[in-house]
């Protein structure tokens, strides 16, 4: 049957919610565990930082000014209905979309995002304290394990599901990148860092916004340091949330719908020169060329490819 | 207040026995553990939360959705009763079909002087566009819901007529899945008549009805405004069913003289269109110009024969209420038969008598709006006050056209399950007709709605109404 481009819009979008609102929260549980082992103006900087990555400093500021105590910031980014990027506003996003393209979806991927969305709008229906922000985040996660899980055992494997990966994987590599980005800022103001002592604190924090703090530390025998950080995190293949991993996933579900439909557009073209600019980079070049000038271009193409798809598949009239 | 007539119970008779359709359901009942049904009716309201079958309310804070609630007593209908009545259904919805055939062509019916022109041409549910074209398949109201209410043994009457856009059907679906999924051992105990194919039925329908130009296998589509829809759920679930494609406006397109969707592949024609929008939302080239769950020049390519519209533009004429009073005459006028189903009696307040005898009785009389629907702006005579009473005659006497009357039914009751055990609440029913070339076709039951609340007549989800699983016993 044919699929309607308002649905692979619907599903595209459902999948970038859910890995979004995902992202947000692994984020604040990274921010959280920093501001304990920091003292209160270090904390208050880590959790500016937060807000700094998810883009919503404008919205932030305009809430609440410069206070950037914890429990604003993450009421602000769980629940608030100031900030249209709440985890909340996504789950909620996620599930609209889900109800627009119900029929391209299993039940069981529909009750669990309807139900996602059910259980979290109670969790956040109240300002989050402290003691309880770590059960929340846990939910948070827990529900789009559930969707996941869902998605993986249930969906065919046809376009609908492609168009689901896609969306999870532009969404991922970006969040993947805007981290490592603002942490960049954060940790290395200045290219004289090179073989200068690190704090060990800082990057583990890294590790733990992607949740790889164990995968790296199983890796590299608990020996932490930047440059097999940002390795790991942009070149590591095996690491599920590195940007090598999404380009790859990118293109192995954007050349199965060229297969699919028997033909190749615009958005494949794009995704080969991002793949090449992939397999011609180590972390050597990378740095050389500065990391801060890399990540950047990476925002843009893989911003690119997802604009080409949409409109090579028509996602709009 | 006055009193209200006392009402015949389905289920139990004057003398305390049990009425011959329910007699295995009671006694699987009776050997059920109170305790134990309260909870599965718990369970029942989280399912139906989980699975998202809710409604939308108009007005209410936006995006809220609701749930229609759910009573787990089944009405139960025998097959003779069942049988008498689907004789009287089918030759009412053969009727209405002709009618609509009629009124846009040459009206035969008001030049043998049975039926006033006025009802017609004054009327904004009748649509010029339509006048001498044939649609596809020469159906004009594919999916029916009449509604029925029942007063005594033998007493079904037609309430009124859903010729545009009925809905309610995936109630009826969810209603039955839900009671099989709650009570598996009552289903081989108590031998009823399935329901569950109706939307395999209802493609098969829409598809026989498929313009000429269509292929081996015609592309139907569901249109709905969207997902802020009321019945939104009822689109998504009918197309899910069918297997066809959930379309907005904004999908579609026109064509090469077809109307086609926008796909991941660039656009591909369909043939027949169940849509969920009103006539006057479905082409802004022809009608609203505002609107934009239409397609711009959809009614060129029906009026060329290219697309079916199920139900056809301008059917609601059949389902007017002031039509409605007419419809005795409107059957036997062309079936040459007797009307095998009983209209209500209704007051036309058009008429200057009967206005003078509605004004003199409303304390007795149910009043409606002509135009109206949903259970809105009506009076119930004997459950208002002296003052709602007064307030309401001012109304009507300023715009008596707008206004029909009928006497307050004593509707039947069927018991809900209430925390004290059962409890007799009044009842309608509305069964689902499917028409096609091919023939009528009539899902056993329907949906049965019930005032949940004690005494109340408002059976409408929007006014606090609930449902109802509906049984047809097998013979």
């Amino acid at each position: 049957m044919a699929m309607l481009g308002r649905t692979a819009n619907g599903t595209f979008w459902m999948a970038r919610y859910l890995e979004r609102a995902e992202n947000t929260s692994r984020l604040l549980e990274a921010g959280f565990r920093m501001a304990l082992t920091r003292d209160a103006i270090t904390a208050h900087e880590e959790w500016r930082s937060v807000i700094i990555t998810v883009g919503a400093t404008a919205a932030y500021e305009a809430a609440h000014g410069c206070d950037y105590s914890g429990d604003k910031v993450w009421n602000f980014l769980l629940r608030e209905k100031a900030n249209p990027g709440s985890v909340l506003a996504m789950i909620e996003a996620a599930r609209t979309n889900a109800r627009s393209v119900r029929t391209a979806l299993t039940r069981e991927v529909w009750e669990a995002v309807n139900e996602s969305w059910m259980s979290l709008k109670d969790v956040l229906a109240r300002p989050v304290r402290e003691a309880a922000l770590g059960e929340v985040l846990g939910a948070v996660r827990r529900q789009m394990t559930l969707v996941r899980g869902a998605m993986d055992g249930s969906m065919l494997r046809n376009e609908i599901h492609n168009f689901t990966r896609i969306g999870t994987f532009v969404e991922r590599a970006d969040n993947t990148a805007r981290i490592l980005d603002v942490k960049y800022y954060v940790l290395l103001p200045s290219v004289a860092w090179v073989g200068s002592s690190l704090d060990n604190v800082q990057w583990e924090s890294v590790l733990r916004a992607v949740a790889g703090e164990r995968a790296y530390r199983w890796l590299n025998a608990g020996k932490m340091d930047p440059r097999g950080i940002a390795s790991f995190l942009i070149l590591d293949q095996r690491f599920p949330r590195s940007l090598a991993f999404c380009v790859d996933k990118l293109r192995s579900n954007l050349f199965g719908l060229a297969h699919e439909y028997g033909c190749e557009s615009t958005a494949h073209q794009l995704m080969r020169e991002l793949g090449t600019t992939f397999h011609q980079s180590n972390i050597e070049t990378i740095l050389e060329g500065g990391l801060h000038e890399f990540i950047t271009a990476f925002i843009a193409s893989n911003q690119q490819v997802a604009q080409a798809i949409e409109q090579d598949y028509r996602f709009y009239a | 207040m006055s009193h209200l007539p006392s009402s015949f119970d389905e289920m139990i008779a004057a003398d305390g026995s049990i009425r011959e359709a329910y007699t295995g359901y009671r006694e699987w009942y009776d050997g059920q553990d109170q305790a134990v049904l309260r909870r599965k009716g718990k369970e029942a309201e989280g399912f139906f939360r989980k699975t998202g079958i809710t409604f939308n309310v108009y007005g209410d804070d936006a995006g809220e959705e609701r749930l229609i609630p759910f009573d787990m007593i089944p009405r139960i209908i025998t097959a003779r009763e069942w049988r008498k009545l689907s004789k009287g259904i089918e030759q009412r919805v053969r009727a209405l079909n002709a009618f609509l055939h009629d009124i846009y062509h040459r009206q035969e019916i008001v030049r043998a002087g049975r039926l006033p022109q006025r009802l017609i041409a004054e009327n904004a549910a009748f649509l010029p566009q339509m006048v001498g074209m044939v649609p596809p398949g020469g159906v004009y109201t594919h999916i029916v819901g009449i509604d029925l209410v029942r007063t005594g043994p033998d007493e079904f009457m037609v309430l009124e007529d859903n010729a545009r856009t009925p809905s309610g059907v995936s109630y009826m679906l969810e209603n039955r899945e839900t009671m099989m999924a709650m009570f598996p051992e009552l289903f081989s105990k108590v031998p009823v008549r399935p329901v569950q194919d109706y939307p395999r039925r209802l493609a098969k329908s829409l598809a026989a009805c498929a313009p000429s130009c269509a292929g081996e296998s015609p592309v139907v589509a569901v249109l709905t405004p969207g997902i802020y829809n009321s019945a939104y759920f009822e689109h998504s679930f009918l197309a899910d069913q069918m297997g066809a494609e959930l379309v907005e406006g904004s999908d579609l397109r026109v064509i090469d003289g077809r109307v086609a969707m926008r796909t991941t592949r660039g656009y591909t024609p369909i043939d027949v269109i169940y849509r969920r929008v009103d006539d006057e939302y479905l082409d802004p080239l022809t009608f609203n110009p505002e609107s934009a769950l239409g397609v711009p020049g959809i009614m060129d390519v029906y009026r060329a024969g290219r697309i079916t519209i199920a139900n056809a533009p301008g059917t609601g004429i059949a389902d007017d209420k002031a039509i409605y009073s007419f419809m005795p005459e409107i059957v036997e006028f062309y079936t040459g038969e007797k009307p095998l189903l009983a209209n209500v009696p209704t007051w036309r307040c058009s008429e200057p008598d009967s206005l003078a005898y509605v004004l003199d009785n409303l304390a007795e009389l149910v009043v409606k709006e002509v135009h109206g629907s949903g259970g809105y702006g009506m009076l119930i005579g004997p459950t208002s006050s002296k003052k709602e009473i007064a307030d309401f005659a001012l109304k009507l006497r300023a715009k008596p056209d707008n206004y029909i009357a009928q006497p307050t039914l004593a509707l039947s009751t069927v018991p809900i399950f209430t925390k004290a055990g059962l409890a007799p609440r009044h009842v309608d029913l509305r069964p689902f007709v499917l028409v096609s070339p091919q023939g009528i076709d009539i899902t056993p039951g329907g949906l049965t709605r019930v005032a949940l609340k004690k005494g109340s007549l408002v059976v409408n989800s929007s006014q606090g109404g609930g449902t109802k699983d509906s049984w047809v016993l097998e013979d």
